[in-house]
Protein backbone atom coordinates (compact mmCIF):
# COMPACT_ATOMS: atom_id res chain seq x y z
CA UNK A 1 0.00 0.00 0.00
CA UNK A 2 2.96 2.68 0.56
CA UNK A 3 3.50 2.59 -3.03
CA UNK A 4 -0.14 3.80 -3.74
CA UNK A 5 0.09 6.22 -1.69
CA UNK A 6 3.85 7.57 -2.04
CA UNK A 7 3.01 7.61 -6.15
CA UNK A 8 -0.67 9.64 -5.01
CA UNK A 9 1.54 11.96 -3.46
CA UNK A 10 3.56 12.57 -6.96
CA UNK A 11 0.81 12.61 -8.97
CA UNK A 12 -0.81 15.55 -7.42
CA UNK A 13 2.60 17.58 -7.11
CA UNK A 14 2.95 16.93 -11.05
CA UNK A 15 -0.90 18.01 -10.99
CA UNK A 16 0.10 21.51 -8.99
CA UNK A 17 3.41 21.68 -11.29
CA UNK A 18 1.23 21.53 -14.23
CA UNK A 19 -0.90 24.23 -13.25
CA UNK A 20 1.83 26.16 -11.85
CA UNK A 21 4.59 26.84 -14.69
CA UNK A 22 4.39 29.10 -17.21
CA UNK A 23 6.55 27.16 -19.87
CA UNK A 24 3.63 25.29 -21.59
CA UNK A 25 5.92 22.04 -22.60
CA UNK A 26 6.88 22.08 -19.03
CA UNK A 27 3.02 21.85 -18.13
CA UNK A 28 2.63 19.57 -20.56
CA UNK A 29 5.39 17.21 -18.99
CA UNK A 30 4.28 17.80 -15.51
CA UNK A 31 0.57 16.33 -16.91
CA UNK A 32 2.69 13.16 -18.44
CA UNK A 33 4.13 12.82 -14.53
CA UNK A 34 0.53 11.77 -13.42
CA UNK A 35 -0.72 10.41 -16.54
CA UNK A 36 2.53 7.65 -15.75
CA UNK A 37 2.06 7.38 -12.07
CA UNK A 38 -1.76 6.54 -12.71
CA UNK A 39 0.05 3.92 -15.40
CA UNK A 40 2.27 2.55 -12.00
CA UNK A 41 -0.67 2.27 -9.69
CA UNK A 42 -2.50 0.06 -11.81
CA UNK A 43 0.48 -2.13 -12.37
CA UNK A 44 0.99 -2.29 -8.53
CA UNK A 45 -3.43 -3.11 -8.19
CA UNK A 46 -3.30 -5.84 -10.44
CA UNK A 47 -4.65 -4.57 -13.24
CA UNK A 48 -2.07 -5.00 -16.22
CA UNK A 49 -5.31 -4.66 -19.00
CA UNK A 50 -5.78 -0.71 -17.94
CA UNK A 51 -2.21 0.20 -17.65
CA UNK A 52 -1.56 -0.89 -21.02
CA UNK A 53 -3.99 1.11 -22.25
CA UNK A 54 -3.35 4.19 -20.10
CA UNK A 55 0.33 3.89 -21.44
CA UNK A 56 -0.18 4.07 -24.85
CA UNK A 57 -3.11 6.79 -24.26
CA UNK A 58 -0.42 9.02 -22.42
CA UNK A 59 2.44 8.74 -24.60
CA UNK A 60 0.20 9.30 -27.66
CA UNK A 61 -1.80 12.53 -25.88
CA UNK A 62 1.80 13.85 -24.38
CA UNK A 63 3.19 13.53 -28.43
CA UNK A 64 -0.03 14.55 -30.14
CA UNK A 65 0.04 18.32 -26.95
CA UNK A 66 3.96 18.51 -27.80
CA UNK A 67 3.20 18.58 -31.43
CA UNK A 68 0.27 21.14 -31.30
CA UNK A 69 2.63 23.25 -28.70
CA UNK A 70 5.37 23.34 -30.81
CA UNK A 71 3.62 24.88 -33.84
CA UNK A 72 1.65 27.93 -31.67
CA UNK A 73 3.25 29.64 -29.00
CA UNK A 74 5.08 27.99 -25.53
CA UNK A 75 4.74 30.70 -23.44
CA UNK A 76 1.48 30.87 -21.36
CA UNK A 77 0.19 34.28 -21.52
CA UNK A 78 -0.29 35.79 -18.31
CA UNK A 79 -4.45 36.24 -17.32
CA UNK A 80 -5.51 39.90 -16.10
CA UNK A 81 -6.03 39.90 -11.93
CA UNK A 82 -9.56 41.16 -11.46
CA UNK A 83 -9.21 39.92 -7.57
CA UNK A 84 -6.52 40.69 -5.31
CA UNK A 85 -4.17 38.10 -4.27
CA UNK A 86 -5.33 37.98 -0.86
CA UNK A 87 -9.01 37.57 -1.51
CA UNK A 88 -8.26 34.34 -3.74
CA UNK A 89 -6.34 32.81 -1.03
CA UNK A 90 -9.04 33.50 1.60
CA UNK A 91 -11.34 31.89 -0.91
CA UNK A 92 -9.09 29.07 -1.35
CA UNK A 93 -8.85 28.52 2.39
CA UNK A 94 -12.26 28.47 3.09
CA UNK A 95 -13.25 26.00 0.38
CA UNK A 96 -10.55 23.31 1.59
CA UNK A 97 -12.06 23.87 5.15
CA UNK A 98 -14.93 23.14 4.09
CA UNK A 99 -14.26 20.31 1.92
CA UNK A 100 -12.82 18.37 4.85
CA UNK A 101 -15.03 18.98 7.42
CA UNK A 102 -17.66 16.99 4.88
CA UNK A 103 -15.22 14.94 4.06
CA UNK A 104 -14.32 13.83 7.47
CA UNK A 105 -17.94 13.31 7.61
CA UNK A 106 -18.77 11.24 4.64
CA UNK A 107 -15.25 8.98 4.65
CA UNK A 108 -16.34 7.09 7.60
CA UNK A 109 -19.31 5.43 5.47
CA UNK A 110 -16.87 4.29 3.01
CA UNK A 111 -16.35 0.51 2.85
CA UNK A 112 -12.89 -0.38 3.36
CA UNK A 113 -10.43 -0.41 0.57
CA UNK A 114 -10.39 -3.49 -1.33
CA UNK A 115 -13.87 -4.91 -0.59
CA UNK A 116 -17.12 -4.04 -2.35
CA UNK A 117 -20.01 -3.72 -1.36
CA UNK A 118 -21.84 -5.23 -4.20
CA UNK A 119 -22.64 -8.78 -4.45
CA UNK A 120 -23.00 -8.98 -7.92
CA UNK A 121 -19.34 -7.98 -8.82
CA UNK A 122 -18.46 -11.08 -6.10
CA UNK A 123 -21.08 -13.76 -8.27
CA UNK A 124 -18.72 -12.55 -11.16
CA UNK A 125 -15.23 -13.05 -9.99
CA UNK A 126 -16.85 -17.00 -8.72
CA UNK A 127 -18.66 -18.10 -11.59
CA UNK A 128 -17.55 -15.99 -14.46
CA UNK A 129 -15.20 -18.60 -15.99
CA UNK A 130 -17.60 -21.28 -15.87
CA UNK A 131 -20.30 -18.88 -17.83
CA UNK A 132 -18.09 -17.28 -20.40
CA UNK A 133 -15.50 -19.87 -20.89
CA UNK A 134 -12.90 -16.86 -21.04
CA UNK A 135 -9.68 -17.18 -18.60
CA UNK A 136 -9.19 -13.06 -18.67
CA UNK A 137 -12.16 -12.45 -16.44
CA UNK A 138 -11.99 -8.76 -17.64
CA UNK A 139 -12.60 -9.35 -21.09
CA UNK A 140 -15.47 -11.64 -19.86
CA UNK A 141 -16.73 -9.24 -17.66
CA UNK A 142 -16.89 -6.20 -20.23
CA UNK A 143 -17.93 -8.21 -23.64
CA UNK A 144 -20.21 -10.93 -21.86
CA UNK A 145 -21.33 -9.97 -18.74
CA UNK A 146 -21.64 -6.30 -19.36
CA UNK A 147 -21.52 -6.16 -22.71
CA UNK A 148 -24.72 -3.50 -23.17
CA UNK A 149 -22.15 -1.01 -20.69
CA UNK A 150 -19.28 -1.60 -23.75
CA UNK A 151 -21.47 -0.87 -26.51
CA UNK A 152 -22.67 2.03 -24.79
CA UNK A 153 -19.06 3.20 -24.11
CA UNK A 154 -17.84 2.51 -28.22
CA UNK A 155 -21.13 4.64 -28.98
CA UNK A 156 -19.36 7.36 -26.88
CA UNK A 157 -16.77 6.90 -28.77
CA UNK A 158 -18.14 6.94 -32.15
CA UNK A 159 -19.97 10.15 -31.15
CA UNK A 160 -17.16 12.01 -29.85
CA UNK A 161 -15.16 11.45 -33.50
CA UNK A 162 -18.38 12.35 -35.83
CA UNK A 163 -18.14 15.76 -33.81
CA UNK A 164 -14.75 16.47 -34.65
CA UNK A 165 -15.19 15.45 -37.76
CA UNK A 166 -18.07 17.84 -38.31
CA UNK A 167 -16.60 20.74 -36.34
CA UNK A 168 -12.84 20.37 -38.36
CA UNK A 169 -14.91 19.67 -41.64
CA UNK A 170 -13.91 21.99 -45.17
CA UNK A 171 -17.72 23.21 -45.80
CA UNK A 172 -19.39 26.00 -43.95
CA UNK A 173 -16.20 26.83 -42.45
CA UNK A 174 -16.44 30.90 -42.65
CA UNK A 175 -13.22 32.59 -44.72
CA UNK B 1 11.22 14.19 -39.57
CA UNK B 2 15.29 13.41 -40.18
CA UNK B 3 16.04 9.86 -42.11
CA UNK B 4 17.04 8.60 -38.82
CA UNK B 5 13.40 8.80 -37.18
CA UNK B 6 11.70 7.90 -41.02
CA UNK B 7 13.86 4.24 -40.89
CA UNK B 8 13.55 3.49 -37.02
CA UNK B 9 9.39 3.67 -37.82
CA UNK B 10 9.59 1.91 -40.94
CA UNK B 11 11.19 -0.54 -38.95
CA UNK B 12 9.57 -0.52 -36.08
CA UNK B 13 5.42 0.03 -37.23
CA UNK B 14 4.75 -3.42 -38.66
CA UNK B 15 6.30 -4.93 -35.29
CA UNK B 16 3.74 -2.85 -33.41
CA UNK B 17 0.62 -3.46 -35.81
CA UNK B 18 1.30 -7.33 -35.34
CA UNK B 19 1.90 -6.90 -31.55
CA UNK B 20 -1.82 -4.89 -31.42
CA UNK B 21 -3.21 -7.89 -33.35
CA UNK B 22 -1.63 -10.29 -30.94
CA UNK B 23 -3.33 -8.49 -27.81
CA UNK B 24 -6.57 -7.84 -30.16
CA UNK B 25 -6.84 -12.21 -30.82
CA UNK B 26 -5.36 -13.66 -27.35
CA UNK B 27 -7.92 -10.39 -25.42
CA UNK B 28 -9.86 -13.40 -23.78
CA UNK B 29 -6.71 -15.23 -22.33
CA UNK B 30 -4.20 -12.72 -21.70
CA UNK B 31 -4.33 -9.27 -20.29
CA UNK B 32 -5.21 -6.64 -22.80
CA UNK B 33 -8.68 -7.16 -25.67
CA UNK B 34 -10.17 -4.98 -27.90
CA UNK B 35 -9.32 -1.43 -26.42
CA UNK B 36 -5.47 -1.85 -26.15
CA UNK B 37 -4.96 -3.53 -29.20
CA UNK B 38 -6.31 -0.91 -31.14
CA UNK B 39 -5.34 1.88 -29.28
CA UNK B 40 -1.76 0.16 -30.43
CA UNK B 41 -2.66 -0.15 -33.69
CA UNK B 42 -3.59 3.22 -34.09
CA UNK B 43 0.24 4.70 -32.13
CA UNK B 44 1.54 2.96 -34.77
CA UNK B 45 -0.19 4.95 -37.07
CA UNK B 46 0.37 8.21 -35.68
CA UNK B 47 3.87 7.27 -35.78
CA UNK B 48 3.78 6.89 -39.59
CA UNK B 49 2.02 10.39 -39.96
CA UNK B 50 3.88 12.04 -38.13
CA UNK B 51 7.39 10.42 -38.95
CA UNK B 52 6.16 10.71 -42.63
CA UNK B 53 3.72 13.31 -43.29
CA UNK B 54 2.18 13.15 -47.02
CA UNK B 55 0.27 15.27 -49.54
CA UNK B 56 -3.37 16.23 -48.70
CA UNK B 57 -5.10 14.24 -50.73
CA UNK B 58 -3.39 10.93 -49.56
CA UNK B 59 -4.10 11.81 -46.19
CA UNK B 60 -7.64 12.46 -47.09
CA UNK B 61 -8.29 9.05 -48.75
CA UNK B 62 -6.50 7.51 -45.35
CA UNK B 63 -8.96 9.61 -43.37
CA UNK B 64 -11.68 8.18 -45.11
CA UNK B 65 -10.56 4.60 -45.16
CA UNK B 66 -10.22 4.81 -41.20
CA UNK B 67 -13.65 6.36 -41.09
CA UNK B 68 -14.80 3.32 -42.58
CA UNK B 69 -13.11 1.13 -40.64
CA UNK B 70 -14.52 3.00 -37.08
CA UNK B 71 -17.87 2.41 -38.47
CA UNK B 72 -17.87 -1.08 -39.38
CA UNK B 73 -16.10 -1.96 -36.36
CA UNK B 74 -19.21 -0.52 -34.26
CA UNK B 75 -21.63 -2.27 -37.09
CA UNK B 76 -20.18 -5.34 -35.76
CA UNK B 77 -19.93 -5.05 -32.26
CA UNK B 78 -24.36 -3.97 -32.44
CA UNK B 79 -24.48 -6.52 -35.12
CA UNK B 80 -23.28 -9.45 -32.60
CA UNK B 81 -25.62 -7.95 -29.64
CA UNK B 82 -28.48 -7.92 -32.06
CA UNK B 83 -27.68 -11.97 -33.18
CA UNK B 84 -27.79 -13.04 -29.54
CA UNK B 85 -31.40 -11.27 -29.04
CA UNK B 86 -32.82 -12.98 -32.56
CA UNK B 87 -31.05 -16.01 -31.87
CA UNK B 88 -32.09 -17.02 -28.21
CA UNK B 89 -34.01 -13.53 -27.27
CA UNK B 90 -31.39 -11.77 -24.83
CA UNK B 91 -29.27 -9.03 -26.27
CA UNK B 92 -25.25 -10.04 -26.38
CA UNK B 93 -26.41 -13.54 -25.53
CA UNK B 94 -23.31 -15.94 -26.15
CA UNK B 95 -24.70 -17.90 -28.48
CA UNK B 96 -21.52 -19.70 -30.39
CA UNK B 97 -20.98 -21.87 -27.79
CA UNK B 98 -17.98 -21.90 -25.34
CA UNK B 99 -15.63 -23.80 -27.13
CA UNK B 100 -12.08 -25.80 -25.18
CA UNK B 101 -10.76 -23.11 -22.79
CA UNK B 102 -6.98 -21.36 -22.65
CA UNK B 103 -7.50 -21.92 -26.82
CA UNK B 104 -7.90 -19.54 -29.42
CA UNK B 105 -11.26 -20.34 -30.62
CA UNK B 106 -12.90 -20.24 -27.43
CA UNK B 107 -15.86 -18.03 -25.40
CA UNK B 108 -18.01 -17.71 -27.97
CA UNK B 109 -18.63 -14.26 -28.96
CA UNK B 110 -15.99 -12.43 -26.95
CA UNK B 111 -13.28 -12.48 -29.33
CA UNK B 112 -15.62 -11.60 -32.28
CA UNK B 113 -16.27 -8.69 -29.76
CA UNK B 114 -12.50 -7.80 -29.31
CA UNK B 115 -11.95 -7.60 -32.66
CA UNK B 116 -15.09 -5.14 -33.40
CA UNK B 117 -13.59 -2.77 -30.52
CA UNK B 118 -10.38 -3.05 -31.89
CA UNK B 119 -11.10 -1.59 -34.79
CA UNK B 120 -13.78 0.88 -33.61
CA UNK B 121 -11.20 2.11 -30.99
CA UNK B 122 -7.92 1.89 -34.00
CA UNK B 123 -10.11 3.77 -36.60
CA UNK B 124 -11.57 6.47 -34.15
CA UNK B 125 -7.94 7.73 -32.86
CA UNK B 126 -6.55 7.16 -36.09
CA UNK B 127 -9.48 9.28 -37.27
CA UNK B 128 -8.98 12.34 -34.69
CA UNK B 129 -5.35 12.39 -35.78
CA UNK B 130 -6.06 12.28 -39.08
CA UNK B 131 -8.33 15.30 -39.09
CA UNK B 132 -6.49 17.17 -37.11
CA UNK B 133 -3.39 17.10 -39.73
CA UNK B 134 -5.80 17.60 -42.22
CA UNK B 135 -7.15 20.61 -40.65
CA UNK B 136 -3.55 22.36 -40.34
CA UNK B 137 -3.10 22.20 -43.84
CA UNK B 138 -5.98 23.45 -45.15
CA UNK B 139 -5.54 26.02 -43.04
CA UNK B 140 -2.09 26.62 -44.55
Amino acid sequence: MVEIYLLSILMILGAILAIWVHNLIAAVISMGIVGFGLALSFMFLGAPDLAIVQIVVETMSLVILIAAIIKTTEVDSPDERRLSRVSIYIGSAAFFIVFLLISVKVFRFLPVFGSPTLRMASDYITSGFDKTGAPNLVAAVILNLRGFDTLGEATVLFTAVIGLVVVLRKIGRKK
Amino acid sequence: MSEIVKTVSRIFAPLIIVFGIYITLHGHLTPGGGFAGGIVIAGAIILLVLAFGGIKERLERERKTTSRLESSGILLFWLVGSLGLLIGGIFFLNFLGKGIPFTIFSAGIIPICNIAIAAEVGGAISTILLALVLFKKEEE
